[in-house]
């Protein structure tokens, strides 16, 4: 039998599934094992028990000056930057996407534009960021508008594009305005798209984030990290690496749902 | 007295021309098939039609207005594929064909109730009340055409513009679709101008069946001449219009 016709079953899918997990924890628990073994006092592969009492330590135990749990306020301030950059680039992304696909003029005036705006590396951006907008959340989130709105742009106008001529032409014949073919037709056919253009900006805006907090913040998962480094505290690194993972799938699977839940008529393979 | 009327029509992509000297007077509440061979500017002449595409020369007016600069509310079409909104359930689909022309592109209150009874009304002559609140796309070929005839006819138009509507079903649902457009304009009376590949449909469906070809041709250079009407047959009667008046001539009045 071909190994293109071979499918696994149920119970075979799930390990297959589980293994490449599985695999990666023993290879570091070995690697860990050996390393401490050589030297007890060895700071750059913690065993996964220390890894774990540093977990519980990080996520129920207050800061010993304010009392606060920082894992907690970390993570919220990062959020609220990531939510606040991403709802931003979204809704933006989403009109001037439209405009570009759906009004000629609107192409020739933009299109061009943006593509040449998208070359620019956000990252190099980020000390002119510094320098206008200060230190604070202004110039993290503007940095992570900055480094996902082109692409949302520029996915949600070739979509809009795409759209069959048919259905505007069909619009134009039931009387639709420009307005309406607008808010009526293309819209809701580029709505399914746009969450997926979300979804596929998720690693970018982690990467901004991360990227602006190392550099200058007082709270922040990015901050913390960078922080610690300093101390060789890789327990409390691989702590927030692995929360910051969940975090991004969790958001990933959200809207992957909330695409199957909301546009049920738009089949595509997510 | 003509309904719509071309004249002089001349169609030119670059330098390559599709049709010319394309002349026609069509009567209100006419059936007009349109038959051809691939790439003799049929679908050109359809677009046309729909102002869809502006002519290099020449102008079509429907009932003496204007010639058309852009698709409207006077002009109804129904393509072969993607003819119905696929983010519309079916009942919306239908209430779109009223409510595109509003504002927001829908009605709200009594008069968004009003357009839904009217759109149940619809769907149930047209068998597809079962399926009010699905998607397109979980409806057959068929059901999705009947449903791009019926909301294109909800918007009223003046003429109905059909680019082979049913190339894409199997033969049989093909015939009962042919029965649901006959039924349709039996009751309505509407102009309609129809492009098929399908001959035995053009000649069953239409009261004329205009054929498109080219007139001349080089073989050195097939693209240097475009497609006008060659033919324009009377297909009333099964496309033997003469029939009934023989009848008349040679069989002697019962008494």
């Amino acid at each position: 039998m071909r190994l293109i016709n071979i499918k696994p079953g149920p119970a075979l899918a799930l390990f297959l599934v589980l293994l490449p997990f599985a695999a990666v924890l023993i290879a570091y628990a070995v690697g860990s094992d050996i390393r401490l073994t050589a030297n007890p006092s060895d700071k750059l592969l913690p065993a996964p028990g220390t890894v774990g009492d540093s977990m519980m330590r990080l996520l129920t135990e207050g800061d010993r000056r304010t009392g606060r749990i920082l894992f907690w306020y970390d993570t919220w301030a990062s959020l609220q930057r990531l939510w606040l950059g991403i709802a931003i680039s979204a809704s933006v992304g989403l009109v001037i996407g439209l405009l570009i696909g759906l009004f000629p003029l609107m192409r020739s005036l933009l299109a061009q534009f943006v593509a040449v705006l998208s070359m620019i590396p956000p990252l190099a951006l980020l000390p002119i960021l510094f320098i206008v907008f200060g230190l604070g959340e202004l110039s993290k989130v503007v940095l992570i508008v900055v480094g996902t709105l082109p692409f949302i742009i520029r996915d949600l106008s070739q979509r809009t594009v795409e759209i069959p001529q048919e259905l505007l032409v069909k619009a134009q014949t039931l009387g639709a305005s420009s307005w309406v073919i607008a808010i009526r037709v293309a819209l809701p056919q580029v709505m399914p798209r746009l969450i997926q253009a979300v979804r596929l900006s998720l690693g970018p805006a982690w990467l901004f984030l991360i990227a602006a907090e190392a550099i200058a913040s007082d709270l922040g998962l990015g901050y913390r990290i960078f922080l610690v480094r300093r101390y060789l505290a890789m327990d409390v690194i691989l702590t927030y690496v692995i929360w910051i993972t969940l975090l991004a799938f969790a958001m990933d699977w959200l809207l992957r749902r909330a695409s199957r839940r909301f546009f049920p008529w738009a089949e595509e393979g997510l | 007295m003509s309904f719509v009327t071309v004249r002089d029509l001349f169609q030119t992509y670059g330098s390559r021309p599709i049709i010319e000297r394309v002349n026609v007077d069509v009567a209100e509440g006419e059936f007009i098939s349109i038959v051809g061979a691939s790439g003799c500017g049929k679908s050109t002449f359809l677009r046309l039609l729909l102002a869809q595409e502006r002519p290099t020369r020449g102008e079509i007016r429907i009932d003496g207005a204007e010639p058309a600069r852009e698709p409207g509310l006077d002009r109804g079409i129904v393509f072969q594929r993607y003819s119905v909104f696929p983010h519309m359930t079916v009942r919306d689909n239908i209430v779109a064909g009223e409510s595109f022309r509003a504002g927001w592109g829908r009605f709200f209150g009594d008069a968004a109730r009003a357009a839904r009874d009217r759109a149940d009304e619809t769907l149930a002559r047209i068998g597809l009340d079962h399926v009010a609140d699905n998607y397109p796309a979980t409806l057959s070929g068929g059901m999705q055409q009947r449903l791009a005839i019926a909301q294109a006819l909800a918007a009223k138009p003046r003429v109905l513009l059909l680019d082979e509507p049913f190339g894409a079903l199997d033969p049989g649902t093909r015939l009962s679709m042919h029965g649901f457009l006959q039924d349709l304009r039996a009751e309505t009376g509407m102009t309609v101008f129809m492009v098929t590949h399908d001959l035995e449909e053009a000649f069953k469906l239409g009261d004329r069946v205009l054929v498109f070809d080219k007139p001349r041709w080089d073989p050195h250079d097939p693209s240097r001449y475009g497609a006008t009407i060659t033919y324009d047959f009377d297909a009333r009667d099964g496309g033997i219009p003469f029939q009934t008046l023989k009848e008349n001539i040679h069989v002697p009045e019962p008494h």
